[in-house]
């Protein structure tokens, strides 16, 4: 294996672990308005994530940059290629980031309108977005002999990458509806539970699709049916798990999906990176897209040293805030009411004892 | 207006907006550490509440922060491919280090820090808001990293396809320009957060809102902002030898200097002197001074920008060479003269400190209040300073601006992303400044002790902090 095959797999570990991980964290923003009857409701689906959203994002940032340092034929050719779409990518990302800070810090159920509003808007787009650029990948862009690309905006709509943005969109709500059922307790907790139960039977039928058409478009190896299979499988557990009580098995089976589904699109590309629709002489590959030895050297020390010191520091994270999430049974007048003071002005030294308020269990 | 100005006037757009952020990210970030610090070995109550206080104005600020910073990693591929593919095996590797050494501390640590108050022992809650601090640096310090090789580049060869491959990493993090192009960027940094710290502190002090809780804000931001602009100036002094030493363009043109002097003189203020005038009336000549700056020599050879631009045409080829001198001419002495401003502002503040009258002092705290925007001009002028200053090269000598965006890329796109980019950084920068503002002028909450373990337990949400 050469240092840029290494490098073309932690690729596309980086995108995998981007979207497992931040893969909640777009469906618990795109549905947090369900999964919340009330602000105090909402307040609990959001609060999920509050702690881990940021570090999770920090994955496609470094995606991004791995891919410029690594392969930079291919990052050039990808970004300018996807010019629109990776500018909405970016406003989508933008406003929903910017919303989740803020949404909380002003009372009053305008404010928090118009953030969760922004935040619903971006963690569908991004996902979406996401997926198309992936599928374009797979299913291939007109690209010249100079590695340039040479169509317009209208060749990134193609069916196959359509779909996959809507597989992928499709993916992080369930994801979402299991993270939170695992998460939280209450009414929450049990609306979880009845979203995913909902989207399980779509997902599946989504991802069998997507599977089908994959194996159908990129005439795989054995890796690509290996891929597709654990793909389906792993739906179909999260379909029977989600809602019947069993949240870990749930939130497991729907990340290997979103896993093997975004896996599937690096392990059928291999050794390409960018499929050319102009002809395979034209296809952007490991070989003629990577950076020189000593670069990918020096990458790979630096990878390998701190990746692992990530993996572990960002797991602690996810240990610390182990704690299941409550909400009240009903909504409380003193959810609805603005307190005399912003939520966020409370010093948090004194907690706010809201009767309604079930308290946390570890679980 | 060509495709290549829309671009750049997008890239300058975009990372000036992102460089409001970053130095208060850095400042406030070591300054809360550092309150939380003080918490921690006093255990007294008001060092506690000047954390959280500040804490969250940090919070808020890195939200946006960390968003436009997103816009300027994606755009070097989307709008400036040619760039990318060209230095991509050097530029791309500082940048990915700061992904995996950086920023990731930063984000991770940031969100345990926020929602670990109740959760974590006071020791290790302290080490995340330290791992913050250490993570927004070394951020800086990568970013730097990469920036200083396209002001002089090092450490690489040209393959035979004309691409820039990198032959020795050591050599990014030794080159002058770097080393003195980061202390620049954390002392500027310190600069800023001291300086919010100290208006805002000062701000309440007027209205005798807890005087008692931000004296002691205003006392530290004075301790960081003395030795931190004074350092800054000396830094920045060697800065300016080390570029007019590679740079020779951007020196000249700080001076509009066209002709070769020796010795050379400073000017303080001059009228004309764009690029089509060669000859501005300069008023009030420092003798001596540009030779001291730009060499260190008190007599001082400065090469004229007519001079050295004969030079590179000879080097590279027919072409202008010569940077924007008006921008190059004015951001240099913006940049210099507030430096002084708040340099004056500092020793005021520590004369008053001395003396024991700072909160009495009406005039220095309204003074400190109305000073709050003054280093952030300096920085965006320092900034267009530096990388005006490298044009027309997007890497000194190796490769021109005009050679480096997306040749597939029109301008009807990236004038349609630049006014979607400047509506939204808009909307946002108005929300960022009001929210800001508005926690700023927040009365500190009441004496609270902190929360007992068992206490914190029972705490099913714990997100009132924040969020």
């Amino acid at each position: 294996m050469t240092l840029a095959e290494v490098w073309f797999v932690l690729i596309a570990v980086l995108w995998v672990g981007f979207l497992v991980l931040e893969g909640f964290d777009f469906g618990v923003g795109a549905l947090h308005g369900v999964l919340g009857r009330d602000e105090a409701g909402r307040e609990t689906a959001l609060g999920t994530i509050a702690p881990v959203w940021d570090g999770n994002e920090v994955w496609l940032v470094v995606a991004g940059a791995g891919m410029f340092a690594a392969f930079p034929g291919w990052y050039a050719t990808m970004f300018s290629a996807m010019y629109l779409a990776l500018i909405l990518l970016l406003v989508a990302l933008i406003l929903r980031g910017v919303a989740i800070v803020l949404r909380g810090k002003q009372e009053g159920p305008g404010w928090r309108r118009r953030w969760s509003a922004a935040l619903i808007a971006g963690s569908v787009l991004a996902p979406l977005l996401i997926g198309i650029a992936l599928g374009n990948l797979l299913r291939g862009l007109p690209i010249g002999s100079d590695q340039e690309f040479t169509g317009s905006f209208w060749d990134l709509l193609q069916p196959y990458a359509l779909y996959t943005g809507l597989t992928v969109v499709v993916l992080c709500l369930l994801h979402a509806a299991a993270f939170v059922g695992l998460k939280t307790v209450g009414p929450v907790h049990d609306r979880a539970d009845r979203t995913g139960r909902m989207l399980g039977p779509l997902a599946a039928a989504v991802v069998v699709g997507f599977a089908a058409w994959t194996l159908a478009t990129a005439s795989p190896g054995a890796g690509g049916w290996i891929v597709a299979l654990v793909a389906v499988a792993a739906v179909l557990v999260a379909a029977v798990a989600i809602g019947r009580g069993r949240d870990g098995l749930a939130f497991g089976a729907t990340a290997v999906t979103t896993a093997a589904v975004v896996g599937s699109i690096f392990v059928n590309l291999y050794p390409r990176v960018m499929v050319s629709t102009t002809g395979p002489a034209d296809d952007l590959t490991i070989q003629n897209t990577s950076s020189a030895h000593y670069s990918l050297t020096v990458m790979t020390w630096v990878a390998g040293v701190l990746l692992p010191v990530v993996l572990i520091y960002q797991g602690w994270t996810y240990h610390v805030f182990r704690r299941r999430l409550g909400a009240p049974v009903a909504a409380t007048p003193t959810a609805q009411i603005p307190s005399p003071r912003p939520a966020a002005e409370q010093p948090a030294g004194k907690h706010r004892t809201d009767p309604g308020r079930t308290h946390a269990r570890d679980h | 207006m060509s495709t290549v100005d829309w671009a750049r006037l997008q890239f300058a757009t975009t990372s000036i907006y992102h460089f409001l952020f970053v130095p208060l990210t850095i400042g406030l970030a070591f300054l809360t550490a550092l309150l939380q610090t003080r918490w921690h070995r006093s255990g007294e109550a008001a060092y506690l509440r000047l954390t959280r206080f500040f804490g969250t104005l940090l919070v808020i600020n890195v939200a946006v922060g960390v968003v436009t910073g997103l816009v300027q990693e994606f755009q070097f591929g989307t709008n400036w491919s040619g760039y990318s593919r060209f230095v991509g095996d050097v530029f791309g590797a500082p940048l990915a280090m700061e992904g995996l050494a950086a920023f990731f501390l930063e984000s991770v640590f940031l969100g345990l820090w926020i929602f670990g108050w109740n959760r974590l022992s006071r020791r290790v809650h302290l080490a995340t808001i330290w791992a913050v601090a250490v993570g927004s640096a070394l951020s800086a310090l990568f970013i730097m990293a990469a920036n200083s090789w396209m002001q002089h580049p090092v450490g690489y060869t040209l393959n035979s396809a004309g691409r820039a491959q990198l032959t020795d990493v050591w050599a990014l993090f030794t080159n002058p320009v770097f080393i003195w192009g980061y202390l620049q960027v954390i002392l500027a940094s310190l600069v800023v957060g001291s300086v919010v710290m100290l208006g805002v502190s000062a701000w309440h002090l007027r209205r005798l809102s807890s005087p008692d809780v931000f004296h002691r804000s205003a006392k530290i931001a004075v301790a960081v902002l003395l030795p931190a602009i004074l350092l800054a100036m000396v830094v920045g002094d060697e800065l300016g030898v080390i570029e007019a030493k590679y740079q020779p363009m951007k020196i000249a043109a700080a001076e509009a200097q066209w002709t070769t002097c020796q010795p050379c003189s400073f000017s303080m203020f001059q009228i004309g002197g764009g690029n089509g005038d060669h000859t501005p009336t300069k008023i009030i000549q420092i003798p001596h001074l540009l030779s001291l700056l730009a060499t260190n020599h008190w007599n001082g050879k400065v090469i004229g920008l007519d001079e050295l631009n004969a030079q590179y045409q000879q080097q590279y080829g027919p072409g202008n060479y010569v940077p924007n001198v008006f921008i190059q001419y004015w951001s240099m002495r913006v940049m210099a003269y507030l430096a002084v401003v708040v340099f004056l502002l500092a020793l005021w503040g520590a004369w008053l400190l001395w003396r024991r009258r700072l909160e009495r002092s009406r005039w220095f705290l309204r003074v400190a209040v109305w000073a709050i925007p003054v280093p952030f001009i300096i920085s965006i002028a320092g900034w267009m300073l530096t990388e005006n200053g490298r044009q027309p090269w997007i890497v000194q000598g190796l490769q021109l601006t005009k050679d480096a965006n997306s040749p597939t890329v029109g301008t009807a796109w990236i004038v349609t992303s630049l006014v979607v980019f400047v509506l939204l950084y808009a909307v946002m920068g108005i929300v960022d400044w009001w929210l800001m503002a508005r926690y700023a002028r927040r009365e500190l909450a009441p004496d609270e002790a902190e929360p007992a373990p068992e206490e914190a337990e029972q705490d099913s949400q714990a997100l009132e902090f924040i969020y």
